[in-house]
């Protein structure tokens, strides 16, 4: 009898119907879809954003001239036939540096997100899921790092990579300078933004992870005896996905002007691989008698930031419907 | 209360040592001395210069010297000007970021609270709708934007303003505005969204009830309330102040710490760079402290549990 009811409750309680069961009607993603649709300032800067990774992606095809390709006749040549946005100190295309440029952007704007996505996912995840002593200590390691201004940080993790001379390293870090060399000084720079930006996101996937921990059907996957990667990957972590995203994306603003930061004081990119930031100094120093230069970078820089602003708002508004006002 | 604050206290502590650690193991330690790529000197010189800084001790002693040293808050002197030390250096040149950061708060402080309160009550009108694209707008257009932005309009193209150094009035100016509209904005978002939260709320409507000027009812009954959210902002706004900093003194040539700090990267200063990091961890974290304590203290509902 017993052994017969717990059969036919097996069925029911397979531990995934958090994951599995969906309401007739709408879903909440469609829904989610719906309301983003709607929001059109949110998907024009979508339509903005998917056009800019297609220029990054494309950029060899598209630029009319490499970055670093120089003419020293057209110094700070004014925008015309031969440069369309003009041609900066060292007679360089600025058009075309702005779309390599791009490519800096968008690559610490999505691969500084997923690092520290990652990170911080998988250090709140395992705090919140061990829960108890150990939850407390790590929790108080990331107050004791949180408490450091990370900007500071990551200025002194740059400097630090930066002053190595490569040439007197071998094995491992040898590689590391050859990787970073190879990617215009991009390497070092997602390294420096997943040290220094995990913290966040570890506090807050720590904090769904502990409210998932209390719910009923944790008791459940306990009771089955799954495994605890089981646990993990297929009921916690479906179940916390999307508020984390919703954080993570609006904190990739902050990244692009961590970059442009870095690169506009000579911690960023290695020249003469653009970035907006270091095309913003490079502006800078001219730009009493050619604003052409800088003014660019400066646009672009905005307006892709903003763009991510307006995704990012439109994500949370779908996702999060109790904070839509 | 006070448990809670010795914890803070402990925090704050632990925090600075890790911050002390960090600064020299990635700045002390780099890979040559900072002598290596002048001309070639006479290894006496070397010698003498490398005891005058402490950098022929052991690694560890060197190390021990550096928190001891930064407990007393004495950095030694510095690389590029070597009769100056770190302090005389930092004393010079904080007051005036404190200056510029204080400018920023004020003016972020007087547009943003009212911008936000005007759109809020003004809910879903063209008011409103300007407010919030303002509100956007300074979040999105960061300092580094901004500055030279300013400096085209106002000050090649228009000619109103100076564009650089740290002289007049007139000179405040744009610093100023660079770095408080993004300050701006943030204190707009929040004053705006806990203004349409309190509007809606019982008292409210009681305090119209009873027949109150409107000017009253919005003044005393919600802005009073509708700030404390706004107080907590002073916490992370701290942060953005300092950021903007850096780059809105590097633009407009103010002689501030930042621009310093920024500099002395460049000259491979690195006492400097140590001073400086360590004072920046100190200012920010003792004034979220503040803050905290602030927050507790003016909205009693949320005093922190022993």
């Amino acid at each position: 009898m017993m052994r017969e009811e717990a059969n036919m409750a097996k069925p029911i309680l397979t531990g995934t119907e958090d994951v599995t069961f969906i309401p007739k009607g709408e879903s909440l993603l469609r829904q989610g879809l719906r309301r983003f649709r709607k929001n059109r300032m949110a998907l024009a800067s979508f339509v903005f954003l998917v056009l800019l990774t297609l220029v990054a992606v494309f950029a060899p095809l598209i630029a009319p001239a490499h970055y670093s390709t120089d003419d020293l006749g057209a110094t700070y040549e004014k925008p015309g036939a031969n440069y369309p946005l003009g041609a900066d100190f060292m007679g360089r295309d600025v058009l075309s540096r702005i779309i390599y440029g791009s490519r800096v952007s968008l690559a610490v704007a999505f691969i500084g997100a997923l690092v520290s996505f990652l990170m911080g996912l998988g250090y709140g995840v395992t705090a919140g899921y061990l829960g108890g002593r150990w939850d407390e200590w790590m929790m108080r390691a990331v107050d004791v790092l949180y408490a450091l201004p990370s900007l500071v940080i990551i200025i002194l993790i740059m400097v630090y990579f930066r002053a190595g001379d490569p040439a007197s390293f071998k094995g491992f870090k040898a590689l590391l300078y050859e990787w970073d060399r190879a990617m215009g000084g991009m390497l070092f720079i997602f390294i420096g933004l997943g040290l220094t930006s995990w913290l966040q996101m570890a506090r807050i996937s720590r904090a769904e992870a502990l409210s998932i921990r209390r719910r009923e059907f944790m008791e459940n996957t306990q009771a089955q005896g799954l495994s605890h990667r089981r646990v993990i990957l297929r009921h916690m972590l479906p179940n916390i996905l999307g508020p984390c995203i919703v954080v993570e994306s609006a904190h990739i603003p902050l990244y692009i002007l961590t970059e442009a930061f870095l690169s506009f004081i000579g911690l960023g990119v290695n020249p003469p691989m653009p970035s907006w930031g270091s095309m913003i100094n490079e502006g800078y120093q001219a730009m009493r008698s050619y604003p052409h230069v800088i003014l660019w970078p400066v646009v672009l820089l905005t307006v892709t930031v903003l763009a991510f602003n307006y995704v990012g708002d439109g994500l949370r508004d779908a996702l999060d419907p109790r904070l839509n006002d | 209360m006070h448990s809670y604050l010795l914890w803070r206290l402990m925090n704050m502590v632990l925090a600075m040592f890790v911050l002390a650690t960090l600064v020299f193991f990635l700045v002390r330690a780099l890979p040559g001395g900072p002598f290596d790529r002048e001309k070639t000197l006479p290894p006496e010189i070397v010698k003498n210069l490398e005891s005058y800084y402490g950098l022929d001790q052991p690694l560890w002693k060197q190390y021990l010297d550096f928190l001891w040293g930064a407990s007393h808050g004495d950095f030694g002197p510095s690389y590029s000007s070597p009769t100056d030390s770190v302090n005389a250096i930092m004393s010079r040149h904080l007051p005036v970021s404190a200056e510029l950061g204080m400018w920023a708060i004020l003016l972020a402080l007087c547009m943003g609270i009212p911008l936000g309160v005007l759109a809020a009550y003004y809910h879903n009108s063209p008011i409103d709708m300007a407010a919030s694209f303002v509100a956007i707008l300074g979040r999105s257009v960061p300092p580094i934007a901004l500055s030279p932005l300013l400096i085209l309009v106002f000050g090649l193209y228009l000619r109103w303003v100076p564009i650089a150094r740290w002289e007049g009035p007139a000179h405040r100016i744009l610093p100023a505005v660079a770095l408080g509209l993004g300050l701006a904005a943030i204190f707009a978002r929040v004053s705006r969204s806990s203004m349409l939260q309190i509007i809606r709320e019982d008292y409210i409507r009681t305090a119209r009830a009873k027949g109150l000027p409107e000017r009253s009812v919005v003044f005393i009954h919600a802005l009073r309330n509708a700030l404390i959210p706004v107080v907590t902002l002073l916490g992370p706004m701290l942060a953005q102040v300092l950021t903007g900093t850096f780059i809105v003194e590097f633009f407009f040539a103010v002689p501030g710490l930042g621009r310093y700090f920024i500099t002395s990267i460049g000259n491979r200063d690195y006492p400097v760079v140590m001073g400086t990091s360590l004072l920046f961890g100190v200012a920010l974290m003792g004034l979220n402290l503040l803050v905290d304590m602030l927050y507790s203290f003016i909205d009693p509902r949320i005093r922190v549990r022993p």
